[in-house]
């Protein structure tokens, strides 16, 4: 509709999308770009090949301060928060009381503070959560006054390099503090794509100008929302809201590994009961990586089948990967059909489409480990 | 030379002697993306008009071709299997779809001519 995007509110760098004649629609409550003239394949290829620029402004970001900052946060997450080291970033799960996910997020430890980001279409909830677990000491800042823009891409590292030396030292999952083309900077060297990379907050109205210095570097292309999601699948990572939700719990979304050690004795988070007993004696379904055979995609939401018998799982995420060439997906399966290889039917417009269950991520992580 | 007509759907529809050949319009395969896969109907299928007949899968998303007018599937642009881009890049041309035997030519009155096709997408852009 011609006016839906009149209601819809603007990241700081709306104007220059609209100037790269960025194709504009509703996210999340934003007007945001889902693909530039080069078009979703195309700025794929290119993060893949060089760098790709993304306004990921929409994301909450928001500071906790105080002694037991960390403390207060595991009342929240099953993550070990307490033993992230200065000046790292882990990726975390906020949980419910029955044990599904209430949204997925970053935590970095800039020392002082922990360093929060969370997904767009759940900060206001996240954040109010937070604020009501929060004890006497320890103060959730919500900074909607701060952009974030994300530089991925193998050329990513050497592009944004002149613009500030101390960058090229950081490993995956590094936070750093740090001025950028004069531009006072909190960046993590991570990111949503599988390419090496950072994620760059930086105050709102400083972003244009910042995101045209990092735009005038050799290699570097805006990419939209379209390719963000066809990259993230390909690097096998989740959307919260398709992949996981409350629904959903840690050990069924295989993101066990985001649980601490120390938690798993300690057993103190939301929902801890459901994932210990989960732990212990197996989910019934689980999240599995599927491939189509063929060209044709599967998109969320298609049935998937033994095949030629009753269905067991569904997909969440699905559609074509550039750089694997090919249909991807990803979903739940009954646990006897999540073995790697196994074969499966997706039900597409009534017919079945072959394929099998895969791997992820579907194209190879290039962190700098 | 071929009568050129257009639906609201976004198909072209070329009409020579019996045979009509359908396809998408620039404009829908610009709106598409880039196209990654074609489902296109079978031969010999008797479709009605309106009737969605195929299906074009762009990298985000599926959409169904409607046939503008009944008749029955002669031909199908099986090139397209391997290359499906050929709907971006010659959307009008190679990037044709299917073939029609038309059952009720004068259903072809119902659809617009070029120039009416492009005040329909001015209007509704």
């Amino acid at each position: 509709m011609a006016d839906s995007t009149e209601s819809l509110l603007e990241t700081p760098l709306g104007a220059l999308h609209r100037e790269l004649g960025g194709r504009m629609v509703p996210f999340a409550g934003y007007a945001m770009p889902v693909q530039y003239p080069l078009g979703i394949l195309g700025e794929h290829l290119h993060c893949r090949a060089a760098a790709g620029l993304f306004d990921v402004s929409h994301m909450g970001q928001a500071e906790l301060v105080g002694a037991n900052a960390a403390a207060a946060l595991e009342a929240l997450t099953p993550a070990d928060v307490q033993g992230l080291k200065p000046m790292r970033q882990r990726y975390a799960l906020l949980t419910t009381e029955a044990g599904g996910i209430f949204d997925d997020f970053m935590v970095a430890n800039f020392g002082n503070r922990l360093f929060l980001v969370v997904n767009a279409s759940r900060k206001h909830e996240d954040f109010a959560r937070i604020e009501a677990a929060l004890p006497a000491g320890v103060k959730l800042k919500r900074l909607p006054d701060r952009a974030l823009l994300a530089l991925q891409g193998p050329g990513a590292a050497a592009a944004i390099a002149p613009l500030c030396p101390a960058l090229a030292g950081m490993k995956f999952m590094d936070v750093a503090e740090v001025t950028i083309a004069g531009v006072p900077a909190f960046v993590s060297r991570s990111g949503y794509t599988g390419e090496d990379g950072y994620e760059i907050s930086v105050p709102a109205e400083q972003a244009e100008g910042f995101a045209r210095a990092l735009l005038a570097l050799p290699g570097v292309a805006p990419v939209g929302l379209g390719a963000r999601d066809s990259l993230r699948l390909e690097a096998g990572l989740c959307l919260y809201g398709n992949d996981i939700d409350e629904t959903t719990s840690p050990v069924e979304a295989a993101l066990v590994w985001s649980i601490g050690k120390r938690r798993r004795m300690e057993w103190n988070f939301p929902g801890a009961e459901r994932v210990r007993e989960e732990l212990a004696n197996g989910t019934q379904r689980l999240r599995v990586g599927i491939r189509p055979e063929g060209r044709q995609p599967a998109r969320g939401h298609t049935a998937v089948h033994a095949p030629g018998g009753a269905q067991v799982g569904e997909i969440t995420s699905g559609g074509f990967g550039p750089s694997l060439n090919g249909p991807m997906a990803m979903g739940y399966v009954a646990r006897d059909h999540a073995a790697d290889n196994t074969a499966l039917d997706l039900m597409v417009r009534g017919k079945p489409l072959a394929a099998r269950v895969a791997a992820m991520p579907f194209v190879a992580n290039r962190y700098a480990r | 030379m071929a009568e050129l007509k257009f639906s609201k759907d976004h198909e072209w529809i070329a009409v020579e002697g019996d045979v009509a050949t359908i396809g998408i319009t620039d404009h829908a395969q610009q709106a598409l993306g880039d196209v990654v896969f074609v489902e296109l109907p079978e031969l010999g299928r008797e479709v009605t008009a309106g009737e969605a007949c195929a299906v074009v899968e762009s990298v985000k998303a599926a959409s169904d071709v409607y046939a503008p007018i009944s008749g029955r599937v002669v031909e199908v642009n099986s090139a397209l299997a391997d290359n499906p881009g050929t709907i971006n890049s010659d959307p009008a041309g190679a990037g044709w779809f299917f073939k029609l035997e038309p059952s009720a030519p004068a259903e072809l009155a119902d659809l617009m001519d070029d120039a009416a096709y492009h005040r329909f997408v001015e209007d509704h852009a």
